[in-house]
């Protein structure tokens, strides 16, 4: 029983992941390291990594700050009642169960060139849907629950009785924050930013609705591969999808190495 | 001096609650009104298509088997990981992760080329007639692929935590092993099991872009409903695409509303 299922977790690891990755590689290099490299430094990928990565920063930023805000302030805004916090509670984890195709359509049905609002907008120069603005909102949208997660079980832990200590010994709220609350929340936070980067760089269905897939105006590097993939244009998708995988791996290294450090 | 700070304190609350609103709630509704705005007759019809309706049945058809393959394979390797110890252990147990991290995108491309006539397991599956890309096992295996993480890491810590002196006990007054499994061990996995399937659930329903990629997309066949609902919405027939939509996210909410009762449950023991 032991053999066989070792067995079976092995050919499940090699199937699923290692043997399709080790075919990206070779199939990103099939036509040699020049294939590889012009598919990458081809002007198209590289607007195409440059919006991805616009993306990522201003998502990153944005759900860093409102996610580790509305975590605090469910955990410890008193002056809120109970009931109020477990419904915005309930409310954060809703983009999870959101397909994410359906949050793409979400903002093209808010705020897209037929409607009220779009229209608006349009007329005085703003431009959301099929624009870098609506691919920000589509990811923030997807990745908000992210950082309140992560951040939340840290506060409620942690509790309040070093905050009050500090608050009595007469520091400010600022001060308390920035001296006894950020030491203890920040694995969390940038257990939540790591998050939010890989999914904000990965995110492909909401991009892909909102953005239009435009050559060279809004298309990201998920959207490329995709395309590519369309077009039949393997190796430059493979080179792409390396690309991006590698930065995976970078991304689950640094999560294994956060979560040792916050069990320290 | 207080008066002002605990203003300031008022509008960044203000603030935050506004942005989140409108950030998530709003949208939601958003979907529910332009789904339902033309009536319940329109909605029905909408999504009576034969298009429509296919595609959703078909989505949950694949989504059960794909849940149902990846419990009990995640169950297996949860318990691999955990209790025996074998080269290569900690590496596999960090690569659990890794479609979690992948771009969907590259994970459907991955399955593509696993399955694809260049790799030895396509060309010896062709050499058999045996078609999977663009047919319905392909998309099992993607959905399969982006909810592999789920039912393993919601089974370890409870198999971690297991006292080892309750099997140990159940060893001492004679039962066998399959005994002492399906009695002592199986109930203490059983809420990371059913929980961890929901999710797999849930998010298979969901899944677009791993899917979209392996997929052919042949309605009635091969359109899962959130492929369909990309398809209305490049034809720009979004309210079409809102009524699949509001009967596709109504199923999602219920399965976390299940989930979360459940934990909560748990939690209330």
């Amino acid at each position: 029983m032991k053999k066989l299922n070792i067995t079976v977790t092995y050919l499940v690891f090699l199937l699923l992941l290692i043997i399709p990755l080790g075919q990206v590689l070779s199939s990103a290099f099939s036509t040699g390291f020049s294939g590889f490299w012009s598919a990458l430094t081809d002007p198209q990928a590289l607007h195409a990594f440059l919006i991805s990565g616009i993306l990522v920063g201003a998502v990153t930023a944005l759900n860093t700050l409102f996610g580790v805000l509305l975590a605090m302030l469910l955990v410890r805004e008193t002056g809120i009642s109970r009931r109020i916090r477990q419904f915005l509670n309930a409310v954060v984890d809703l983009p999870f169960a959101v397909s994410p195709i359906i949050g793409g359509l979400m903002i093209l049905l808010l705020l897209g060139p037929h409607t009220a609002l779009g229209a608006f907008l349009e007329d005085h120069g703003v431009k959301i849907v099929f624009a870098l603005p609506g691919m920000i909102l589509a990811t923030l949208f997807v990745t908000f629950p992210l950082m309140v997660r992560e951040v939340m079980p840290v506060l409620q832990e942690i509790g309040t009785d070093q905050e009050e200590a500090a608050y009595t010994l007469g520091a400010g709220s600022w001060r308390t924050f920035w001296r006894v609350t950020w030491p203890s929340i920040r694995w969390g936070v940038l257990y939540g930013v790591v998050l939010t980067v890989a999914r904000a760089l990965g995110e492909f269905g909401a991009v892909l609705v909102v953005s239009g897939n435009i050559i060279n105006k809004t298309q990201s590097a998920t959207t490329l591969v995709y395309q590519q993939v369309e077009n039949f244009n393997f190796v430059a998708a493979n080179s792409l999808a390396f690309v991006l995988a590698g930065f995976s791996i970078v991304v689950l290294m640094t999560l294994e190495w956060a979560k040792r450090r916050k069990e320290v | 001096m207080i008066q002002n700070k605990r203003w300031l304190r008022r509008s960044v609350q203000s603030t935050v609650l506004v942005y989140f609103l409108l950030l998530i709630l709003v949208p939601i509704l958003g979907i529910y009104v332009q789904g339902l705005s033309g009536g319940w007759a329109h909605f029905a019809e909408s999504i009576l298509q034969p298009i429509a309706w296919d595609s959703v049945l078909l989505t949950i058809k694949l989504a059960v088997i794909a849940t149902l393959i990846n419990t009990a394979l995640g169950t297996m390797l949860a318990w691999a990981l955990v209790r025996y110890r074998f080269p290569g252990r900690r590496l596999l147990n960090s690569l659990v992760d890794l479609p979690f991290a992948l771009p969907t995108a590259v994970g459907g491309l991955m399955i593509l080329l696993l399955l694809g006539p260049q790799s030895w397991l396509g060309s010896w599956l062709a050499g058999h007639n045996i078609e999977i890309v663009y047919q319905q096992p392909a998309i099992v295996l993607a959905m399969i692929f982006v909810t592999f993480p789920f039912v393993i890491r919601t089974i370890q810590p409870l198999l971690e935590e297991l006292d080892p002196s309750e099997e140990e006990a159940s060893y001492t007054l004679g039962a066998t092993r399959s005994g002492t499994f399906w009695r002592v061990i199986f109930p203490a996995m059983r809420p990371g099991v059913i929980g961890g399937a929901m999710l797999a659930f849930s998010r298979a329903l969901a899944e677009f872009g791993a899917v979209v990629l392996v997929a052919g997309n042949i309605p009635g066949k091969t359109l899962t409903a959130s492929v369909q609902i990309y398809g209305n919405v490049e034809s720009s027939n979004p309210s079409g695409a809102a009524a699949v939509s509001v009967l596709l996210l109504t199923l999602s909410f219920l399965v976390l509303w299940s989930v979360n009762l459940l934990t909560e449950r748990k939690d209330a023991r």
